[in-house]
């Protein structure tokens, strides 16, 4: 039916002129195999130019195009506008971010907090290249698999509401990651990301809400790897208490 | 807590509202989970009192047992009752979720390590209820 439409009501926000965002509502036509991504680039192509957001791959792989789809952080590349029919279907950028433009949301704090963690192998001593690599069974790899299918979408930030209270929690996706390093049997980074990790603004603060892990389309699961942290760090302090020649792993 | 972070000029922070946990199933889940330790601190609080009147002798403690018998402590400790069982399956619910049990390269399911804990509350419920039933 090529004539049947959707209602799209989307947040804009204009910086310099707008003191809060408003919505605003695009009529758009409605197909079985459109998702909201392309609902939003049809506004974009054919009514309103100045709209602003942010995707790339279309694949859910990229995780650029997370946005509040009818209240519920989601990928809109993957979020299907049959899924919300008849309308309409409300389109605001991910919660607890500061918002940039319309539907783009500031990326700034994500990326120091990933940052901290180190979210990459630290040896404490490299050896040569010519040694060939760091060699690692299915079953190592098995360990920390889930938790290195993070994209970085940021959805379970969105889905935090502790990280909207406080906005210095270190937050799912970078504990998680810090966790998949952790856990990785070619890294020797704990004592690094131990401090990040155990510190007030750390995985302490969460108090296992569990939304994180029901909106990460990836399946990761940053609930589990908070909690496993809070484990191994709680672990870690009482072996330091009961064995301070040891000192902390 | 933490201090609040800076605001920079021209981006739009938002504000997150009272009734935020209204929003989603496992927000209201969380905070329904939260307040049943309010009802379970306070069933402690009376615990303790009942205590105290046991080594302030027999018609002292016997006072209290009557007064807990009237209508409003009955239905205090049906909802305490209540609150505590929600708490302890939500409880019991995440263990297999935090605890990773390894048996050589194999991890346990979550479902039967959370098994196990209910099993062992099981057990340990029996037990007491044992215990007092002989008493």
């Amino acid at each position: 039916m090529p004539d049947e439409t959707i209602t799209l009501e989307v947040t804009r926000y204009r910086p310099g002129h707008d003191r809060e965002p408003r919505s605003q509502s695009f009529t758009v036509p409605y197909r079985k195999d459109w998702v909201v991504l392309d609902a939003l680039n049809y506004i974009k192509d054919r009514i309103d130019g100045t709209l602003s957001y942010r995707w790339s791959c279309r694949m859910g792989v990229c995780g650029s195009c997370g946005m509040m789809v009818n209240g519920v952080p989601k990928l809109t590349c993957a979020a299907f506008l049959r899924d919300f029919q008849p309308g309409p279907v409300r389109v605001e950028p991910l919660a607890n971010f500061p918002v940039v433009r319309d539907l783009v949301i500031s990326l700034d704090d994500f990326m120091e907090k990933l940052l901290r963690v180190k979210p990459w192998i630290i040896r404490q001593t490299e050896k040569p290249v010519a040694e060939g690599e760091h060699r690692q069974t299915p079953a190592q790899l098995e360990v920390f698999k889930q938790f290195s299918m993070c994209i970085n979408c940021m959805l379970c930030y969105a889905a935090c509401p502790v990280y909207a209270m406080h906005p210095g929690f270190i937050g799912p996706a970078a504990a998680a990651l810090a966790y998949r390093y952790n856990l990785d049997s070619r890294d020797e980074g704990y004592r690094f990301r131990e401090p990040v990790l155990n510190d007030s603004v750390g995985v302490w603060e969460c108090t296992f809400i569990g939304e994180c892990s029901v909106v990460c389309p990836k399946g990761v699961d940053p609930a589990a790897a908070i909690q496993r942290s809070k484990v191994a760090g709680a672990q870690d302090w009482a072996k330091s208490m009961l064995m301070p020649w040891r000192g902390r792993s | 807590m933490t201090t609040p972070r800076v605001e920079r000029p021209g981006l739009y922070y938002p504000k997150l509202p009272a009734t935020w946990w209204l929003r989603r199933p496992n927000y209201v889940r969380f905070m329904i989970r939260e307040v049943t330790s309010v009802f379970i601190a306070a069933f402690l609080v009376v615990l303790l009192c009942q205590i105290r009147q046991v080594g302030q002798g027999p018609e002292a403690y016997a006072a209290v047992m009557a007064r807990l018998a009237s209508p409003g402590w009955v239905l205090f400790h049906v909802v305490a009752l209540a609150f505590a069982i929600y708490h302890s399956i939500t409880w019991f619910n995440l263990t297999g979720v935090v605890q990773v049990v390894r048996i050589g390269d194999r991890q346990l399911p979550p479902a039967l390590i959370a098994g196990g804990a209910f099993a062992a509350w099981g057990v340990v419920s029996l037990v007491i209820l044992l215990f007092f039933l002989r008493g």
